[in-house]
């Protein structure tokens, strides 16, 4: 099973543990990623605050190159990236009109025809089941919040992914890989997104929200899929501590960090000695009193 | 009054006249507590041809973009697209109150280094926002935040001191300016 693959700037970036670990997981699960010849940045936030067109044909380009190349599916790890991706995707399919004027701007032909894909639909397209039969270290010692932050599930109409009030695609994974969730609040609250340097008062403000609550339902670690969400939890988690009521440091991981730790790969192996807070999370061994 | 009303529709491409001020948007707005004009009162400005308020907003560079307003609208109105529609404008107008917005420095400091590098050189990125904030509002302790985490990241192999290699990097310029970004 192969996808092609953009990673997008924070995966090269300082993000780079997640594409780490995306590789490292995908891998094992027998899945091949060929990455988008000569991507260019999606736009993030930036563009689509500033000027409509560049919104749209940033990420036209990077389709147009998909297409050019015979890539049919694409894996786009980051949300930013693969929401800005899907969009811009829909609204060329839904016009002609666009379709000439992208084409024209991202100087390839580009039809909006490509099936972008977030990290989580990849790990379904490779099969729950299978991923199930292929854990060698059950996760048993791990009670996860789920956090899907914005851009996973919203836009609804553009995304059409899981359900925008109360996901569940993630914790379906976790228990194939033994791991308890917990049910909590903040699932789909915004962590502060790209505001990291602009106004940390913001990220800081809204992501110990979401650290608290989980900690507050019982979790043990987090998981995410999105690089802004992981650097503002991961971090920024000494900055928030120091800013509210100190609670224990918590474990961030990414998704691809969680099954490829069922799976039985390192943990140096998937970059999560990388994170800023690392620590083991004690396995409960049977029999133990 | 009816031709900025009708540019920001445009823009946004969503029916203003749809929304009747449930406040929806404002209950989910997860940074409304920090916003000097609501986000329905955003669209309540622009409903009544009052954009140049809207403009002037802190509120519109407060927003993170989160989508949930829109999401959330019992009318299907985008009131994010209207939000970045009004940042647009601002930034198009190269209004000296939007130009004096920390955001508006990040998403120009991002844009630019895309410009020149086609994809996010983060030193240079960081560095160069930094530099025109402080330019702008002198304040130290800004300045030097998370400056304690440059080396933390370039021990852990995540920042780079060159930009990526992109082999075609003259056709985000030429896209830039296709789009009428100066």
């Amino acid at each position: 099973m192969d996808f092609g693959y953009y990673p997008g700037c924070a995966l090269h970036g300082s993000s780079n543990d997640y594409e780490t670990s995306v590789r490292a997981c995908l891998g094992a699960l027998g899945v091949g990623l060929r990455e988008l010849n000569d991507w260019i940045c999606c736009g993030a936030t930036a563009a689509h605050a500033v000027n409509h067109k560049l919104a749209v044909a940033l990420p036209a380009r990077n389709l147009a190159i998909a297409e050019r190349d015979g890539i049919a599916d694409l894996l786009a790890p980051c949300p930013m990236c693969s929401m800005e991706l899907v969009k811009a995707g829909r609204l060329l399919t839904e016009s002609e009109d666009l379709r000439r004027e992208m084409s024209s701007i991202v100087e390839l032909p580009v039809s909006g025809r490509t099936q972008v894909l977030n990290l989580i639909q990849v790990l379904q397209k490779a099969g729950l089941e299978k991923i199930k039969a292929a854990v060698k270290r059950p996760l048993s010692h791990l009670k996860a919040a789920c956090y899907y932050g914005c851009l996973l599930t919203r836009p609804p109409k553009t995304l059409q992914f899981d359900d925008c009030e109360h996901p569940s695609s993630m914790e379906e994974i976790l228990s194939m890989l033994g791991a308890e969730v917990v049910d909590w609040n903040f699932k789909t609250e915004c962590c502060g997104a790209g505001m990291t340097l602009a106004e940390q008062d913001t990220v800081l403000e809204l992501s110990h929200k979401i650290l608290a609550n989980a900690l507050d339902h019982g979790a043990n670690c987090l998981v995410v899929a999105c690089p802004m969400c992981h650097v503002n939890l991961d971090m920024k988690q000494a900055d928030i501590w120091r800013q509210y009521k100190a609670r224990e440091p918590v474990m961030v991981y990414y998704l691809s960090d969680v099954v490829g730790l069922a799976l039985g790969i390192d943990e140096s192996a998937l970059g999560i000695d990388k994170h800023f807070v690392v620590k083991t999370i004690p396995r409960i061994e049977a029999g133990a009193c | 009054m009816e031709k900025t009303v009708n540019c920001v529709e445009a823009l946004a491409q969503t029916s203003l006249v749809d929304c009747y001020q449930c406040g929806k948007c404002t209950a989910g707005c997860p940074v409304a507590e920090r916003m000097d004009v609501m986000p329905n009162q955003i669209m309540r400005l622009v409903q009544l041809g009052q954009t140049d308020r809207a403009k002037l907003s802190k509120a519109i560079w407060t927003c993170v973009s989160c989508q949930t307003c829109s999401t959330r609208c019992p009318k299907n109105v985008d009131i994010a697209g209207v939000m970045d529609a009004l940042r647009q404008l601002a930034y198009e107008q190269r209004t000296e109150h939007a130009l004096a917005q920390r955001p508006a420095h990040f998403y120009e400091a991002f844009l630019n280094n895309i410009r020149r590098h086609g994809r996010v050189f983060e030193l240079e990125m960081v560095g160069i926002f930094k530099t025109v904030a402080f330019l702008h509002d002198l304040n130290v302790p800004l300045f030097m935040q998370d400056s304690l985490l440059a080396p933390k990241l370039f021990v852990k192999g995540k920042l780079h001191v060159m930009p990526g290699g992109l082999k075609d990097k003259g056709v985000v310029d030429r896209i830039f300016q296709r789009c009428g970004v100066k």
